[in-house]
């Protein structure tokens, strides 16, 4: 992180704030009093052991879960469940999904070029324009007239990734992007990952590629049983873990 | 049959354990039915002088199972899209011989049929089109108001499928005809028929779209509304047309059944297609003439449906199938 990065990442307001957020399923409390800044540009990690309330979390911040009790702001605007407040706030964060999520009635193209005319209201001409655009940039402008379903699984979720990016959000959210690939096709989702955090996007990510956080993260955030255990710089987070349950966990996952 | 294997099966009707036992079934089952005292019969004894009984039974047998045999044979050696049509058509050749085993008087059905099409089949159109796209609508609020959250919504949708699916059609129409009037509002027989029959298959077809609607995963609502899609957008753009590859085959077996079932408005003296068919026959005693000829324009009707069906599933199975 050099430092003029590091000034323009203080400087702004927070593109995320979570304070004191609480949720339960039930009886079974799956988020403890998280407490949460991501700055304007920063790009931040987040891991720790299954069930341990990751994509619960990332997603609170664009309301696809709710929550009890707590307060979330995206770019300074509170999240409540105003329909109104929730689509604006929808319309500044991209989401990118394990799964991919493509729908898989639309080409490729009109994956990306729909959401442009129906929530940026672009006509058809500049949102199949921006839509191509998106897609060399993800370099898989010639799979444009194909189906999800003729495309390998890191060929879609770098569509997945182009079409939440096309819709030029403020903030990007990651729920495990590489979960679901086969191995030889998470380094092209990754690489697409690494150009985009390198354009300044924000990015709150859900990942165990410790690699990829070790080189574009600001920030690792580990969780266990709903609560942050521990956070700081990659550096200083994989090489000096603070906690016994974080070292159980790298250990685990770096072997 | 939807995923071709790649293995050259033996054709099972080449295989002798499978045609040996099937035409002496046949054979069996004919002689056993004394074939040769009916139809097959007399073909036999115009083409050869065979004593009546017994050996006639046998010969009668002994002719339909070897020409059974014989287009088995033929119709193997084509093409599989022949062998579909020409199969078709000759069930439809035996079932129109059927009909014309009836000695029906073509004369009366000649002098008739013009009206039968002009008052009859119209009426029966006009009324099958106007109750398949109001139960269309029906069904599509239907199913919404029961996957909604809204008590009420839910409320009237739970119990508007439990009545209309629960009630016989022909109490529906009643109810609508001689009841209401009781309650000051009277209703003409024409949309008495309309609204009997939209409301009972809007009924069936909520479950339809209901079950279309549930089948998508849910990451294709998530996905929709992370992209800041507005809910009617969603559901006209993301989830309805994905849903219509599991919506289209049933609805059209509805659509296929609303058909013949528009009959029962005759009831309250619709001049539609089955009522025509029962009173023009009266009056000379030519009742199956048009019963033969009412059949034929509703099974020519569910033809064209089904072709329709065909093509719309072929149009939303495009990126399925790709
Ligand atoms: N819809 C739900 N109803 C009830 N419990 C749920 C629901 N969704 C998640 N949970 C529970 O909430 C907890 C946190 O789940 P979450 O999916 O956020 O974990 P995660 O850290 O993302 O795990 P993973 O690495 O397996 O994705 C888990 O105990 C899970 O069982
Ligand atoms: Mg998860």
């Amino acid at each position: 992180m050099t430092s003029a990065h590091a000034a323009a990442v203080k400087a702004a307001l927070p593109a995320i704030e979570i304070s004191g957020l609480n949720k339960w399923y039930g009886n079974l409390q799956v988020l403890h009093d998280v407490n949460l800044s991501v700055a304007q540009g920063e790009r931040m990690v987040i891991c720790g052991p299954s069930g341990s309330g990751k994509s619960t979390l990332i997603r609170t911040v664009n309301a696809l879960e709710g929550f009890q009790d707590g307060e979330i702001k995206v770019a300074g605007i509170r999240l409540t469940r105003d329909q109104a407040v929730v689509e604006e706030i929808r319309r500044r964060v991209g989401m990118v999904f394990q799964q991919f999520n493509l729908f898989p009635h639309l080409t490729v193209l009109e994956n990306c070029a729909l959401p442009l005319r129906l929530v940026r209201g672009l006509s058809p001409a500049e949102a199949r324009a921006r839509a191509m655009h998106y897609l060399s940039k993800v370099r898989i402008p010639e799979q444009a007239t194909k189906y999800p379903a003729q495309l390998s699984g890191g060929q879609q979720q770098r569509v997945a990734i182009a079409r939440a990016v096309a819709m030029q959000p403020e903030v990007m959210l990651f729920d495990e992007p590489t979960s679901a690939l086969d191995p030889e096709m998470v380094k092209e989702v990754l690489d697409v990952m690494v150009a985009l955090a390198d354009e300044g996007m924000t990015m709150a990510v859900v990942t165990h590629e410790m690699g990829f956080a070790r080189q574009v993260a600001d920030r690792v955030i580990f969780m266990d049983a709903g609560r942050i255990i521990e956070q700081g710089p990659p550096s200083t987070f994989f090489s000096a873990p603070k906690s016994d349950r974080t070292r159980a966990f790298l250990q685990q996952v770096l072997h | 049959m939807h995923y071709k294997d790649n293995i050259d099966y033996p054709p099972m009707l080449t295989r002798p354990v499978v045609f040996v036992p099937l035409l002496s079934a046949i054979f069996a089952g004919l002689w056993w039915f004394q074939s040769g005292d009916g139809a097959f019969g007399r073909l036999v004894r115009g083409l050869a002088p065979v004593a009546e009984g017994n050996p006639l039974n046998l010969v009668t047998a002994a002719c339909v199972t070897a020409l059974v045999g014989f287009n088995i044979f033929v119709v193997m050696r084509l093409p599989l899209r022949q062998q579909v049509w020409l199969v078709w058509g000759e069930l439809a050749a035996l079932i129109l011989l059927f009909f014309y085993s009836f000695d029906l008087s073509f004369a009366f059905i000649q002098r008739k049929i013009g009206f039968l099409i002009t008052q009859g089949l119209l009426t029966t159109l006009y009324i099958s089109a106007a109750s398949i796209a109001i139960a269309t609508v029906l069904a599509l609020m239907g199913a919404i108001a029961k996957l909604s959250s809204n008590g009420i919504a839910q409320g009237i949708a739970h119990f508007y499928t439990s009545l209309f699916r629960g009630l016989p059609l022909l109490m529906q129409i009643y109810m609508i005809y001689l009841g209401l009037p009781q309650l000051g509002y009277v209703v003409d027989a024409v949309p008495t028929g309309i609204a009997a029959l939209s409301l009972c298959y809007g009924a069936y077809m909520t479950e339809i779209f209901r079950a279309g609607i549930e089948s998508i995963p849910r990451g294709q609502w998530e996905a929709a509304r992370a992209l800041g899609m507005r809910p009617v957008a969603v559901m006209t753009r993301i989830i309805l047309p994905q849903s219509m590859r599991v919506i289209i085959p049933p609805t059209g077996n509805q659509f296929i059944s609303m058909l013949k079932d528009s009959s029962l408005v005759s009831v309250v003296g619709v001049w539609e297609l089955m009522y025509l068919a029962r009173t023009q026959g009266q009056t000379e005693f030519r009742h199956i003439e048009m019963m033969v000829t009412a059949s034929l324009i509703y099974w020519l009707m569910s033809i064209v449906l089904e072709l329709l069906q065909k093509r719309i599933e072929t149009h939303f199975n495009k990126a399925a199938t790709r």
